[in-house]
């Protein structure tokens, strides 16, 4: 299931409509997530503070957009892009990649939440593939 | 089966009641066939089904849309029983439509992106939760029955 010419171009488009909002995407799909799902709560029982919004909250998301962004621009070979993020995930944040698909069900309910009428059917399947390619790069160190 | 709290049961409830079945039906069910062209291969009467625009203007799929958005609303109305309710329908599905249960977890997932763009904000992080663990016991009804 790889990313055809067509979903590159949907998804560089989607994303150059919604990039400004990053970091409120970003905060809200993991608010989201630690609540929706708290089994996730797990890798982060260090911070003061997992309720939805919160500074720690409100950061990390961030970052995780970073990383989507560089997915974006990475996005002919995602792989090579996300190295050391996967070696980052793999080695020593030991995420269980089975939360990458929980992470990117909560990104898509937020563009929809946020962006009802630009993602559209085509939108929502590009970004679908797109973040599971940008789950499974992540995954590529594990083993 | 499941233990639902009352502030869980009207929450659903609150959430079910501004849905306009005839409205997300179709537009779930559409998405499904969309970003799981897969699951086409169960509608091959439907006519065409060749694009997204052909999807989401087909009536055929508007009207399973409704159909099958219309079955929820007896879970909505029976939520301590909904085992028992979906007995007969998770037996269709398994012994005479073949329908693989992976679908029923993919459609809750569409279903519940679509409700979030119908409601926007206001389907908070609490109201994900609820909805979701309501999305997660349907499935596993529908499932049921399949050996």
């Amino acid at each position: 299931m790889s990313l055809t010419a067509k979903d590159k171009k949907m998804v560089k488009a989607f994303w150059a409509k919604v990039a400004g909002k990053a970091e409120d995407i970003g905060c809200d799909a993991l608010s989201r997530m630690l609540v929706v799902y708290p089994q996730t709560k797990t890798y982060f029982s260090h911070w003061k503070d997992l309720s939805p919004g919160s500074a720690p909250v409100r950061k990390h998301g961030g970052t995780i957009m970073g990383g989507i962004s560089l997915a974006v621009a990475s996005i002919d070979d995602i792989s090579a892009g996300l190295l050391s993020l996967s070696e980052l995930h793999a080695f020593q944040l030991r995420v269980d990649p089975a939360n990458f698909k929980i992470l990117s069900h909560n990104i898509l309910v937020v563009l929809a939440v946020l962006f009802p009428k630009d993602f559209n059917p085509e939108a929502h399947v590009a970004m679908d593939k797109f973040l599971a390619a940008v789950g499974r790069a992540l995954s590529e160190k594990y083993r | 089966m499941v233990d639902w709290t009352d502030a869980e049961k009207s929450t659903i409830s609150a959430v079910w009641g501004k849905v306009d079945i005839n409205e997300v039906g179709p537009l779930a069910l559409g998405r499904v066939l969309i970003v799981y062209p897969w699951t086409q291969r169960y509608f091959g009467s439907f006519g065409d089904v060749s694009t997204p625009a052909a999807i989401m203007g087909n009536p055929k799929v508007a009207a399973h849309g409704k159909i099958v958005c219309g079955a929820l609303d007896k879970a909505v109305k029976n939520m301590g029983n909904i085992l028992a309710t979906y007995k007969s329908l998770s037996e269709t599905h398994a012994n005479k439509l073949f329908v693989d249960p992976d679908n029923f977890r993919v459609l809750a997932d569409v279903l519940t992106i679509v409700i979030a763009a119908k409601f926007g904000a206001s389907f908070t992080p609490e109201i994900q939760a609820t909805w979701q663990k309501f999305m997660k016991v349907v499935v596993a009804a529908m499932g049921s029955r399949y050996i």
